[in-house]
């Protein structure tokens, strides 16, 4: 029926990816580890968006979906962060 | 086959794909909303936070975020097991993640056991004596958002269980998989917001 848009992931891509999120936590517990100061917790984000964006484009299969689905995820991320960077607006200059 | 009756029912594959998605947001930006919170108060209580978060266990919050990555991989492989038709495969992943989501279950549990042996619990009277109060808003962050969180794993197991029932039934097959992806997005969802839970709660001191 719709076969010819199911595309099927090979279990190899899965196993790398996995590789890849389990290396960027090591990664991650290791560089909070190191006294930054507030470089920490960029540094912190930094490799958690990484690992969300390799979740949402391998796992939650946005990369083989029609493209609305990855830009109705990146219209909800964008709200997200207007609403982020709004409240510090905020607080930095009250 | 005695399923051809199915054949008649409306199946939408790409409508029920983006009803999971809009579900999905509303989940997001629930979250979302207690990250500004966390963020807000981190902000102003930088000292405090730092402090509290060095209560909480690095180890045993890094076991639980590879715990959820691998059974993220499995339930993803679950779909495309099913795709191939390997229905047998299907179902050991499926259980895998089950079983997954439960020993984070069982981890979460000892984890708040020994917050809870230490008087760190809501409402606890030790806590309103000796903690300053950025710390008590840092536990209470913790206790609600792990807690929600939590939930929506116990939520995810139910689905997961139900997708499970159906496969092996054989309602849920290669051309009748949304259910299946539909479990593995909200999984995913899961697993998602863990690697924000994470850094936030465990790593950053």
């Amino acid at each position: 029926m719709q076969n010819e848009k199911h595309h099927i992931v090979p279990y190899s891509t899965y196993i790398i990816i996995l590789a890849a999120l389990v290396l960027f936590t090591f990664l991650s517990i290791e560089v909070t580890g190191i006294e930054l100061g507030g470089l920490t917790v960029a540094a912190a984000l930094i490799f958690a968006s990484l690992k969300s964006y390799l979740v949402l484009t391998y796992f939650m299969h946005l990369k083989f979906d029609k493209p609305y689905i990855r830009i109705m995820v990146g219209f909800v991320i964008l709200v997200f962060l207007a609403v982020i960077i709004i409240t510090f607006i905020d607080y930095f200059f009250r | 086959m005695s399923q051809a009756i199915h054949h008649d029912e409306h199946y939408d594959a790409e409508g029920s794909k983006i009803g999971m998605w809009l579900f999905i947001f509303t989940e997001l930006l629930l979250f979302g909303g207690l990250f500004v919170i966390y963020s807000v108060y981190r902000f102003m209580n930088q000292d405090a936070f730092h402090l509290a978060a060095e209560e909480l266990n690095t180890t045993v919050g890094s076991i639980n975020t590879i715990i959820l990555l691998v059974s993220s991989m499995t339930i993803a492989m679950s779909t495309s097991a099913l795709q191939k038709g390997q229905k047998g495969t299907t179902i050991v992943l499926l259980e895998i993640t089950l079983m997954l989501g439960l020993i984070f279950l069982v981890n979460k549990y000892f984890e708040w056991g020994v917050k809870f042996e230490h008087g760190i619990f809501p409402g606890s009277q030790h806590m309103l004596d000796t903690l300053s109060q950025g710390e008590i808003l840092f536990f209470g962050l913790y206790f609600v958002m792990t807690g929600l969180h939590a939930l929506h794993i116990i939520a995810g197991m139910a689905l997961i269980g139900v997708t499970l029932a159906k496969v092996s039934k054989g309602t849920v097959h290669p051309e009748r998989s949304a259910l299946l992806e539909n479990a593995g997005l909200y999984w995913h969802l899961v697993d998602l917001i863990w690697i924000f839970l994470f850094p936030l709660f465990y790593l950053i001191h």
